[in-house]
């Protein structure tokens, strides 16, 4: 990571370990002295929270691991186990299962954020792909661990998810064997799954260490979304940024808090309290809410293996978006129409979701497939043309200029 | 400013409106569900243990000869948070259930009576037994029903008090009752319950409406029997946290200080 760094090793043990592993000075530049727009806002909070939320989910994650059972007879009455005989083990899984669900609601802010405020155009594309590539490593991270309960909706969703990859043309009945490990979802799977839920996650840790340091090359875009002229417009992330982000972290947990203690199977689907059952198929099979809006998109369209496509599409398109929008501006505050669209697509993407959790038929289908166009000419219309259309307005001086006149402003007020 | 607030603004509008979501998709849906004011529900919930106690009386003398609840031990019974039965009055209700046990030193399996550390025993050895009792009919295992259904002790005392005579015109299927609750509203199970189906040791009058609302919080209770640890860890946790974070808040306002 790049050299901001005045770091000055004191004592003789600092020292010695300094010259030859120079891990301390390189912590310190990476989260002490590193240089960070003095104007971000609490949605640049996310970030951090989402560390807190990968650190929870391992290490609750390896404590149920201690008393689960990954095999088709004995899993859900080990997670019963856990929840009934380990000593707080109500409190462990409870934290995982909606854990999973506030990783996911602070990584869509995270990227929802991001589309505001420009974030992933030149020169942070890569912190942007870096980013999906870590979001679809978690979905991958949700889906298995969600099988491993063994419950109706694990199994009838692994049955759905795991046929998805059948509908791809010569490679589908390999893929597909190789999921199962054999002619249906059975014990080879859970095992494979389970196996791969313990791999994931260390995976993300991998690619989130990758991401942080194609931060911190250009360092934090902000909401103004113009660059930093000079030290006036910075602080040092410690300890400006340490505390506002601890502050927000906490804020988390109390929200998270509130889930696991008073409402913990609230984002959770009720017949996964049913043990797997081959012969009973649910009335509705339907993914966790995070997933919801692209399986409606799957689902909107007819075909099978062009829903695969239509899914698949609309996912990846997110990777290309530091392409498709042609402006040069960053924030959407100087960007008026690109803001009233970047509303639109956000309403559009929670329809899809709502949808998502309906049976395909009658309006909903309808509806689905409103949203799904629009999806779709968001990226592949909206974005590239606004930015050759829209006049932006003009961009302030600077951070530290643009701060002053707030604070003068609130003061005159 | 203004971009501030209108952020501010619309991130509420999108809150209350997903909030609003759920409330549409339920009101969508069937038939509503009676609603009872369970001692359960709420941050400070807890288990009225008298009712569980009636509850567990319920299950035992009507549900238990064709329900099992595999996931609930005897010495459940006794423990904190639960019916609270004496550790003797565990003994006494194991004993009368029989499990089979061994290999003994002649390498025999044996029955012995139920001691508090067993399952609960199930009143079939399998499912196919079950069926061929019940005229091809399942009747599930109990123990995580209340959480297995949405809004679940309210659906199960609407079932339990949902059967009626069939509305003109409605033709049953061979061996089903009319209940109002039950999806398809022809349910198997034959009506369980009906007033003084049993005696309450603690003079409580049994009524339909009581018998109901008892064993469904005990059925509660199996399907969350951490519940009152779980309120009561929360409220802890609920109050170091909002502190913490008052703390937290003065500090970085202190820290920032200089910087605006
Ligand atoms: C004579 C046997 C019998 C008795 C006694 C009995 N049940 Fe059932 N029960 C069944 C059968 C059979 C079903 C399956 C119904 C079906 O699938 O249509 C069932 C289903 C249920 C269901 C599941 C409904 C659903 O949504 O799927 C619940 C809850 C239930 N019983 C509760 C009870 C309770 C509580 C008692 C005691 C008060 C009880 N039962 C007593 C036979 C019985
Ligand atoms: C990216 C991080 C992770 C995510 C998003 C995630 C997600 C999930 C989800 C959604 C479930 C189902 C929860 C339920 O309904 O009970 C689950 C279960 C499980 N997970 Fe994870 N997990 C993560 C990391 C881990 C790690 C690191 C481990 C172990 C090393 C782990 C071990 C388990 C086990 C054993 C279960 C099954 C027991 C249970 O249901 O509680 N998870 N996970």
């Amino acid at each position: 990571m790049s050299g901001h760094s005045e770091f000055q090793p004191t004592s003789a043990p600092v020292k010695w370990l300094e010259r030859r592993l120079p891990i301390l000075s390189l912590m310190h530049g990476a989260a002490v002295a590193f240089p960070t727009p003095k104007n971000l806002n609490y949605w640049w909070t996310f970030g951090g929270i989402l560390m807190f939320c990968l650190g929870v989910q391992i290490i609750t994650g390896v404590i149920l691991v201690m008393h689960f059972t990954p095999h088709v007879d004995m899993a859900f009455s080990s997670v019963e186990h856990i929840m009934r005989d380990v000593n707080y083990g109500w409190l462990i899984r409870y934290i995982h299962s909606n854990g999973a669900s506030m990783f996911f609601l602070a990584v869509y802010i995270h990227m929802f954020r991001g589309l505001y405020y420009g974030s992933y155009k030149e020169p942070r594309e890569l912190i942007w792909i870096l980013g999906m590539v870590i979001y679809v490593l978690m979905t991958a991270a949700a889906f298995f661990g969600y099988v491993l309960v063994w419950g109706q909706m694990s199994f009838w969703g692994a049955t759905v998810i795991t046929n998805l990859f059948g509908a791809i043309p010569l490679v589908g009945d390999f893929l597909l064997s190789l999921l199962w490990g054999g002619f249906s979802v059975d014990n080879p799977t859970l095992n494979r799954l389970f196996s791969l839920h313990y791999l994931v996650p260390f995976l993300i840790a991998g690619v989130v260490v990758l991401h942080i340091w194609a931060l911190h090359v250009p360092g934090n875009n902000n909401p103004l979304g113009i660059d930093v002229k000079g030290p006036q417009d910075t602080v040092t992330f410690h300890p400006y940024y340490t505390i506002k982000d601890t502050f927000a972290v906490v804020m988390f947990m109390i929200f998270f808090a509130l889930f696991v203690f008073y409402m913990p199977n609230a984002l959770g689907e009720p017949d996964n309290y049913i043990e797997a059952n081959r012969l009973s198929t649910p009335a509705h099979i339907v993914p966790e809410w995070y997933l919801l809006p692209f399986y409606a998109i799957l689902r909107s369209i007819p075909d099978k293996l062009l829903g695969v496509i239509a899914m698949g599409i609309a996912i990846f398109v997110l990777f290309l978006v530091p392409w498709l929008d042609t402006s040069k501006v960053r924030s959407a505050r100087f960007r008026p129409l690109y803001k009233q669209f970047f509303w639109l697509f956000l309403i559009d993407a929670l329809i899809l979701g709502y949808i998502g959790a309906k049976p395909a038929e009658g309006m909903y289908l309808v509806i689905g497939r409103i949203a799904t166009a629009y999806y779709f000419l968001h990226f592949f219309i909206i974005l590239p043309v606004l930015g050759l259309v829209e006049t932006p307005k003009p961009l302030p001086e600077s951070i530290s200029k643009s701060v002053l006149d707030k604070s003068a402003a609130g003061k005159a007020a | 400013m203004k971009n501030k607030s209108q952020i501010i603004l619309r991130s509420i509008v999108l809150a209350a409106g997903l909030a609003l979501l759920p409330a549409a998709a339920q009101a969508s849906e069937g038939v509503a569900l009676k609603q009872v004011d369970w001692s359960f529900n709420g941050p400070f919930g807890t288990f009225d243990r008298p009712q569980l106690k009636r509850g567990f009386q319920v299950y035992k003398e009507v549900c238990a000869a064709c329900h099992s609840i595999k996931f609930v031990s005897y010495r459940n019974l006794s423990e904190a948070g639960g019916p609270q039965f004496t550790e003797a009055e565990v003994k006494t209700i194991a004993a009368a259930g029989n499990v089979t046990d061994g290999p003994n030193a002649d390498g025999e399996m044996f029955e012995r009576p139920a001691e508090p550390k067993d399952r609960i025993v199930k009143p079939f050895p399998n499912d196919n037994a079950a069926r061929a009792a019940n005229n091809g009919a399942l009747p599930p295992d109990l123990s995580l029903m209340a959480k297995a259904r949405k809004n679940g002790p309210d659906y199960l005392y609407s079932v339990l008090t949902g059967y009626a005579e069939p509305p003109e015109g409605v033709v049953m299927a061979d061996g089903m009752n009319f209940n109002h609750y039950f999806p398809g509203q022809q349910i198997a199970m034959p009506q369980p319950l009906s007033d003084d189906q049993v005696t309450y040791e603690d003079g409580t009058p049994a009524t339909l409406d009581q018998m109901a609302q008892d064993v469904t919080a005990f059925l509660m209770w199996t399907a969350e029997p951490k519940l009152e640890d779980r309120h009561k860890l929360g409220l802890k946790v609920m109050m170091f946290l909002v502190l913490f974070a008052g703390l937290l808040f003065a500090t970085y306002k202190r820290v920032w200080k200089d910087q605006h």
